[in-house]
């Protein structure tokens, strides 16, 4: 009886699939669905020339180029994105000494309450503040912004596929309509306060290119700041702050692995010498 | 409850006979997984993952506990502290990512343990109701995992578990009450966050007692093998302490291996980047995936595309739902005498060549963005997952001729059985 009916609702339910099916099929046949120019012209990310120097299972934080990265941040990317779960007391991790933190908190304009009124005010931030927005809400963000909102950056780099090649590939992939692109879909546009980049999922995005030329940040070690080399260091700075226990995580994964190996290594002796007097020699049939 | 050669316990000391007077549990865990339980002694290694299913629902509720110290289950800070985990806790990384990683390795042990009863047919008789704590087991962990992914507030959190209580407006009439009454609102808010963070608290530990039971009725006929030729004599057995405790600590070295190595080295590689942006109810993410162990079932969900009789979407809706119940009825579907897979040659075909190509399509379709080509690939795995269960295994074993089984397991292992041959131990196993 429970077979009956089994093979009957197994019949009934492969019947409704695939009448899905045959309908599905029919309509694909018949329809062309035609491709898109986000389909076609998108791009997958790319790393940098050498790769990051954090990639791999012994990789290290390039704590210079961390530096460089932040420089690039504070003075190009600040005054549009934000950074809220990066306070100014973690920039310990590029190297830098209480008071060079607290001077450099300094620099920033927090909100704050004057303490004679109680009104709303800016004050100078301090190591224990985060990196604010530049806009009081999303909402002045989106009308200085062609209607986008700037996203918080702090960890832009794990909210994206691929990120860190991601967010390079973006930073350095602006460009002008590819000619093929004009040529195939003649009706694709980058309307005005868009910019054209294939590495944008929707290829026209609302940030108007942000690194435009060489030397646009003046970086206090002897590295030439072209494009290229101010997006990888930003984006190193980005995937530091996005995950600044990345580097601490594999070395902490290397001696757990041996330990493991180890421990797993003498688990099976002790395993093979407890079986070897119940295992019969190889069966000779 | 065992055999009859069963080791008993007997308490070395003073203090352990006081002890096994006043509370014998000590001898309980003697006969549950001590030298008091007889095992028979060609189990594989595919009988490991019901030991380390155990072993993470423990590393879930270790890690879990903790991170509940330092989370907080409300819509406006839940996506911070869980950043604050990460970044202020002490080892907080560590946690979180052994727990979402933990919940991935859950899913795999899961999968091979359910894999094995499936090929050996631990389901039968004498086992049927193994297998059916084991179905309400998985259920509780789907349903936990599923909780446990909105936590943290992500955007496939919020997406995930609008799309999943969604499902239940399908039904008819009382749908969208049911919606309502299950989220506290009309969309996932603060109301659902608490309650799904009550929940993810509380199931666990309402699964852990599940597996006792699934444990206690396991020791009533003992385990399966697999040849699937019940035990007949003690020279079929070892005990289970020293010989599966040495092999099980063994399999959960190469477990925890592989287990570090992603939560070191690979911790978001399972995971969805979308989920590392904070819930936006008014931002629809391109493609709407739950995690990779969901994927065959969100396939079946999706591939009942047309309105025959009832809508599309209640369609989707049984299926999915039904594609594991019906687990539930399997060990009255299934009537054929033999167990393993080992002797059914037919059996075995459907089962490497249907079954396990039916469930990667799933899988593969589900995680994949919708297209023409996964719909369609989706559809008749689905259709075949439903055949396989519903009515080839059902019809099988009228056609089906078993290869000859081995008389005992101590004759599969060794090649002859001389005690059996010579008739010394005949009397049942009970
Ligand atoms: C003039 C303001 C402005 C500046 C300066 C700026 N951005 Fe943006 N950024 C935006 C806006 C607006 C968006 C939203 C774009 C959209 O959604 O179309 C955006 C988006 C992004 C995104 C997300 C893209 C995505 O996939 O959604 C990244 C990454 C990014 N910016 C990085 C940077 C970095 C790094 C810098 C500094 C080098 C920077 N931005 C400087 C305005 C700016
Ligand atoms: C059946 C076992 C369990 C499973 C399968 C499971 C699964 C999950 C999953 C998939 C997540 C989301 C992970 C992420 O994306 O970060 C999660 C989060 C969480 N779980 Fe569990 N869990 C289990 C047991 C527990 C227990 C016992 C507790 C506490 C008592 C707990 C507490 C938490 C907390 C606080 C979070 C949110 C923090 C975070 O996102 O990391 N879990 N769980």
């Amino acid at each position: 009886m429970v077979r009956l009916l089994a093979i009957g609702a197994g019949l009934l339910f492969t019947l409704v699939v695939m009448i899905s099916f045959v309908a599905d099929a029919y309509n694909a046949a018949t329809t062309d669905t035609p491709e898109t120019a986000e389909y076609v012209f998108h791009e997958e990310a790319r790393s940098p020339d050498g790769g990051w120097s954090f990639n791999g299972p012994l990789g290290k934080w390039d704590i210079a180029q961390l530096q460089r990265g932040y420089k690039v941040y504070k003075e190009v990317c600040s005054a549009c994105h934000g950074m809220k779960f990066v306070a100014f007391r973690n920039l310990a991790d590029l190297g830098y000494t209480e008071n060079q933190i607290r001077a450099e908190a300094a620099t920033w304009q927090v909100p704050g309450i004057d303490p004679a009124t109680g009104e709303a005010t800016m004050r100078a931030a301090e190591p224990t503040d985060y990196i604010p927005s530049p806009y009081p809400n999303d909402v002045a963000a989106a009308a200085a912004n062609n209607n986008a909102i700037p996203p918080d950056l702090s960890l832009i780099t794990k909210a994206r596929h691929h990120g860190t090649d991601y967010v390079y590939s973006l930073l350095s992939g602006y460009q002008p309509i590819p000619n093929e692109l004009k040529a195939e879909f003649p009706e694709f546009k980058t309307p005005a306060g868009l910019y054209y980049n294939p590495y944008f999922q929707y290829l026209n995005i609302a940030m108007a290119p942000p690194l435009t030329s060489s030397g646009q940040v003046t970086y206090d070690d002897d590295t030439e700041s072209t494009i290229p080399q101010m997006a990888e260091d930003v984006t190193a700075f980005l995937t530091w702050s996005a995950e600044p226990t990345l580097v601490k995580r594999k070395q902490t994964g290397w001696p757990v692995l041996i330990f493991l190996l180890f421990a797993t290594i003498l688990a099976w002796m002790a395993k093979q010498q407890i079986w070897s007097a119940v295992k019969p020699a190889k069966r000779k049939d | 409850m065992s055999f009859p050669w069963a080791k008993q316990y007997s308490p070395g000391n003073d203090f352990t006979k006081w002890v096994d007077e006043k509370l014998p549990l000590p001898r309980l865990v003697y006969n549950a997984v001590g030298a008091g339980y007889p095992v028979p002694r060609n189990l594989s290694y595919m009988w490991n993952f019901g030991v380390l299913a155990g072993f993470c629902l423990v590393l879930q509720i270790v890690t879990g506990v903790i991170l509940a110290m330092h989370y907080a289950p409300n819509a406006l800070v839940a996506f911070s502290s869980t950043e604050h985990i990460m970044r202020d806790v002490n080892w907080g990384w560590m946690l979180r990512y052994a727990h979402a990683n933990g919940a991935s390795f859950f899913f795999l042990v899961l999968y091979l343990h359910i894999f094995r009863g499936l090929y050996y047919s631990s389901y039968k008789a004498p086992r049927e109701m193994i297998w059916l704590l084991g179905v309400v087991i998985f259920l509780l962990v789907m349903a936990t995992a599923f909780m446990g992914y909105v936590l943290p507030w992500g955007q496939m959190s919020f997406w995930g578990a609008k799309v999943i209580t969604g499902l239940f407006g399908a039904i008819p009439l009382v749908g969208e009450p049911i919606q309502i009454w299950l989220l506290g609102g009309y969309a996932p808010d603060n109301a659902a966050l608490n309650r799904f963070f009550s929940l993810h608290f509380l199931l666990p530990f309402v699964t852990a007692g599940v597996i006792i039971l699934h444990i206690w009725s396991l020791h009533i006929p003992g385990s399966s093998n697999p040849t699937g030729v019940e035990v007949k004599s003690e020279s079929d057995t070892v005990p289970f302490h020293p010989y599966y405790t040495a092999k099980d600590g063994f399999g959960l070295g190469v477990f925890l291996i592989a287990y570090m190595a992603m939560v070191f080295f690979l911790p978001n590689y399972l995971g969805h980047a979308d989920n590392y942006i904070e819930a936006n109810p008014l931002a629809t993410p391109a493609n709407i995936v739950p995690e990779w162990y969901f994927w065959p079932f969100y396939a079946i969900l999706r591939a009942f595309t047309f309105d025959f009789i009832l809508p599309a979407k209640l369609w989707g809706v049984i299926g999915m739902f039904s594609s594991i119940l019906l687990w539930f009825i399997l060990p009255w579907l299934d009537r054929s005498p033999v167990r393993s897979g080992h002797y059914r040659p037919l059996f075995r075909k459907f089962f490497w060549f249907g079954l396990i190509p039916c469930i990667l399509v799933l899988g593969y379709c589900g995680g994949a963005h919708l297209s023409t080509f996964t719909i369609l690939a989706s559809q008749i795995a689905t259709a075949y997952y439903f055949l396989h269960f519903l009515v080839i295994l059902p019809l099988l074993s009228s056609f089906e001729k078993p290869e000859p089984l081995p008389y005992s397991i101590t004759e599969a292992v060794l090649g002859s059985d001389k005690k059996a041959v010579l008739g010394e131990n005949t009397s049942p196993a009970v």
